[in-house]
């Protein structure tokens, strides 16, 4: 017997759900579309929506590279000097508190409305998750590696690097997949402020026109593509870093 | 490597104004095993931490000296009840980490020799968790005894094994380990009186000395003086209840 994963079967129920209450209900296509029509109308558009997606596609893997270096890099700052940590920790959650979307008017208006915008909302959005993983990997040591570590007279730098960071490598991966959740929804949001290029822009521009089936198509690709990276991540993450047991 | 000092203990510790344990003046040998041997909570591990140089929760007043003068910080190995492997590293990369911690080039062909002799030749790349629990507490045997240093902490290391694997480790622990200044904390009177030169009864009332079997360690824990001290012992930590 073939095993169908259960994700597909949970889309599948979705998509006959979505198609059910289309024929039942029979609401206009510009306000729900049926999800045959999207797929039409998807694949009719596909050099225009493969151009849109490889903009923010572009913007998303970018923004991540950077958020997650600068994510790690703080936390093992943060976590060398317990008291930088307890100082700056509360300011950073405090940050958190700004809705990101406010700050997007502000990015695209400083970097402007090409790409780096974009690039830098993805990677402030994510950089906090991988900072607050990461940093709290390294500062859960367990205490007896801390009671081996002080007996052998560790050097503090080689410490770090052949113990907290080792050690706290499977938080930081369960950092860095959330960063793949959430860096899309970063570039979009800049692409809604702001932009020429991109699925986000796209989807503003078929909203305009009251062209609800490319919206969805939109939204699709967007998901598709975000689930996409988001396994591809887990796959090589689960490969590289050692796991406990 | 320096020779083994002997540690003198003296004083009192109590965790947020309560005393742990009544004030203690205890000796501990020059290159021989003490058995540090109490009931659970009474603040035998407090002690080895205390004299170990390790953090601790209250505050020791008194004094701990070593016979020639010089700290016990930088000359002394830990092995705990747990192995403190790192499941990243390889069997040889884990016996290793103390150099590698100083930022020390190890000495690898010692640390392959010394695994090989003591049965894990085979084991050398594989990670801990492909491991046994008595091999992985071999593992942190041969990290303790390629430290090479004069001083051992042992915080009830065998107590996790099961009975034949312990016999054999506590055998192998009192051949490679001897010469040194060793201090063995243990909860199990049979465990005491095959490894202790001296063995020291920490209860409520303070330490107190029990007089050792005169056989050569490891003893054999079934000789007739032996089990008749591992009873007294445990008369002893009983009526602590």
């Amino acid at each position: 017997m073939i095993r169908v994963p259960p994700a597909l079967i949970a889309a599948a129920l979705g998509l006959g759900l979505w198609q059910g209450v289309v024929w039942l209900a029979a609401p206009p296509p510009f306000i729900l579309p049926s999800p045959a029509r999207v797929a039409h109308v998807g694949w009719e558009n596909r050099s225009l929506l493969i151009e849109h997606a490889g903009v923010t596609l572009s913007e998303v893997l970018l923004g991540l590279s950077l958020g997650i270096v600068i994510g790690a890099l703080a936390a093992i700052m943060l976590a060398r000097s317990e008291r930088l940590g307890s100082v700056i920790m509360p300011m950073l959650v405090l940050t958190q508190a700004v809705p990101v979307f406010a700050l997007a008017p502000i990015l695209t208006l400083w970097a402007g409305y090409g790409m780096v915008s974009k690039v830098l909302m993805a990677a402030l959005i994510i950089f906090f998750p991988v900072l607050s993983a990461f940093h709290d990997g390294l500062t859960r040591m367990p205490p007896g590696l801390s009671d081996l570590s002080t007996v052998m007279n560790a050097r503090p730098a080689q410490a770090l690097l052949r113990l907290r960071i080792p050690h706290a490598l499977p938080s930081l991966a369960v950092g860095v997949k959330m960063a793949f959740v959430y860096a899309p929804i970063g570039a979009v949001i800049g692409e809604w402020v702001g932009a020429s290029r991109g699925l986000g822009y796209l989807m503003l521009l078929a909203n305009g026109r009251a062209k609800t089936d490319l919206m969805f198509a939109c939204l699709a690709v967007l998901a598709i593509s975000t689930v996409a990276l988001y396994r591809l991540a887990s796959w090589c993450l689960d490969r590289l870093v050692w796991e406990d047991g | 490597m320096s020779t083994a000092p002997a540690i003198t203990i003296c004083g009192h510790h109590a965790v947020a104004g309560r005393a742990l344990f009544a004030p203690v003046a205890l000796r501990i040998g020059a290159g021989e095993w003490t058995c540090l041997l109490g009931p659970s909570g009474i603040g035998k591990t407090t002690l080895m931490r205390l004299v170990a140089g390790l953090a601790c929760a209250g505050r020791f007043v008194g004094e701990i000296a070593t016979s020639d003068g010089k700290p016990v910080s930088g000359r002394a190995s830990f092995m705990a009840q747990t192995d403190l492997l790192l499941p990243w590293l390889s069997v040889l990369e884990n016996a290793v980490l103390g150099a590698r911690l100083r930022g020390e080039a190890p000495d690898l062909p010692r640390a392959r020799a010394l695994l090989c002799r003591i049965g894990l030749g085979a084991h050398l790349q594989a990670r801990p968790r492909a491991l046994s629990g008595g091999m992985r507490q071999r593992v942190a045997l041969a990290r303790t005894l390629l430290e090479d240093r004069p001083i051992a902490f042992l915080d009830e290391p065998f107590s996790a094994l099961d009975a034949q694997t312990r016999a054999a480790m506590q055998e192998l622990a009192a051949e490679s380990l001897a010469g040194k200044t060793v201090l063995l904390v243990t909860h199990d009177p049979a465990e005491a009186v095959r490894l202790g030169h001296q063995i020291v009864v920490l209860t409520a009332a303070g330490a107190h000395l029990y007089p050792v079997p005169p056989a050569r360690t490891p003893r054999d824990a079934f000789a007739p003086d032996c089990v008749a001290a591992q009873a007294g012992l445990m008369a002893i930590l009983r009526g602590q209840r």
